[in-house]
């Protein structure tokens, strides 16, 4: 066998042990495979003068679950005890950092200085119906922002539903409870 | 006719054969020690920002929940990024003359997005989806690690393959309740580790989770 022919026999080698040896070296690097050429979600793109691949739909657009959105806006659904405990917990995301787990507006931004929102159980909101918190969720109110865009139609109401049990739990008249629960608060009978 | 090989031929080869085996052993324990090392996986790094955004501020002081900001971490692939609007829901209110929150302001006037750099990823081969683990009561803290402790974000935990599948092969032990998910400092079961061993035990079944196909390739690529 001639020295030429015995060059690539020699690489045909060691290709394997180099691919051995350099193989996780090149997987640690960016490859191709980590960074596949397509968008992923917030990628920045070069093709939109704003430089971004997530744009907003044009003006005047309809999503096509536009009306079953109004429908469950316009709705307001039966009371039940899922509607609370769905209500309570939106309540907690959305709701307690400024207007407190109790609804007296005592949350913790507040007390950094944010604008201290009414509580829940004034007089006026105590009157007001249900669907004046949903339309101050989806309007926003004051120096409140709108919150449409964060919590949906429907937990819309399982809030306002949520501020009624509230509303109750600290103005609920003595002549409402049955004797025991008058005995288990401690008042007899 | 003179010798081609010398005396010592023999002992240069068989010492150059030892090196050559230290070499390849040397260069895969080096390989594998670099893989492993923060060097590789990103834990406990820090990227710059364009806002010292603090986690252990808002979450751990303020006590907002993920959910407050990362609204799709319920019913998408993506947890979301807030829009500057939610961050000016406090903050047309707080902090309004800021230096540091000059950007979020600019954001807001020119509806340029801030430009974050991405802490927590995975390949793109790799498709994982947030609302599944979440509806299914895998907490943030199992992946993200105690935000509310980070005040800039870090990546806790190396995203490799093998500490998925550590969870993906035996999930029970790390599910939770459905409302404790975003809780951050849990710990009614840390006592009772037999209590969540039987809860676990108990969701695998009802969710009907099947470990045994858990770790198929096509679960996470595709």
């Amino acid at each position: 066998m001639s020295r030429a022919a015995r060059r690539p026999a020699i690489a045909l080698l060691l290709a394997p042990l180099l691919a051995l040896a350099l193989g996780p070296l090149l997987a640690a690097c960016d490859d191709e495979m980590s960074h596949q050429p397509r968008y992923d979600s917030y990628e920045p793109s070069e093709l939109f003068a704003d430089g971004k691949s997530l744009q907003a739909p044009p003006e005047g657009t309809v999503a096509r679950d536009e009306p079953a959105r109004q429908a469950a806006l316009d709705q307001r659904p039966a009371m039940s005890a899922g509607l609370l405990a769905r209500g309570r917990e939106r309540f907690g995301i959305y709701c307690t950092p400024c207007h407190g787990y109790a609804g007296y507006g005592g949350g913790t931004v507040p007390t950094r200085g944010f604008p201290r929102p009414p509580s829940l159980h004034e007089a006026r909101l105590r009157e007001a119906p249900s669907s004046y918190f949903v339309d101050v969720i989806t309007h926003g109110h004051g120096v409140m922002y709108s919150y449409a865009d964060r919590v949906s139609p429907a937990d819309r109401w399982a809030i306002a539903a949520y501020i009624r049990a509230l509303q109750l739990s600290q103005n609920a008249p003595l002549a409402s409870l049955t004797p025991d629960e008058r005995r288990r608060l401690g008042g007899g009978s | 006719m003179p010798q081609i090989f010398t005396a010592s031929a023999d002992t240069r080869l068989r010492a150059g054969m030892l090196l050559l085996v230290l070499a390849v052993l040397g260069a895969g324990l080096f390989i594998g020690g670099y893989m492993d090392s923060s060097y590789a996986t990103l834990v406990g790094w820090t990227r710059s920002q364009p806002v010292p955004f603090s986690h252990q501020h808002h979450v751990g002081g303020l006590g907002i929940d993920c959910r407050y900001c990362h609204t799709g971490v319920e019913t998408s692939a993506e947890a979301g990024l807030p829009p500057t609007h939610v961050c000016m829901t406090c903050h047309s209110q707080i902090w309004t003359g800021a230096p540091m929150l000059a950007p979020v302001r600019a954001s807001l006037a020119t509806g340029k997005p801030l430009h974050w750099n991405r802490v927590a990823r995975v390949p793109d081969y790799v498709y994982f989806n947030h609302s599944i683990h979440v509806a299914r009561g895998v907490p943030c803290v199992t992946c993200h690690g105690r935000v509310d402790k980070m005040p800039l974000m870090r990546r806790a935990h190396p995203f490799q393959m093998g500490w998925c599948l550590d969870c993906h092969r035996d999930p029970g032990p790390h599910l939770r309740p459905p409302d404790q998910v975003t809780r951050m400092d849990w710990s009614d079961w840390d006592e009772h580790p037999q209590d969540h061993k039987l809860y676990g035990e108990l969701m695998v079944k009802a969710y009907g989770i099947e470990p045994s196909k858990l770790d198929d390739c096509n679960v996470c690529h595709r």
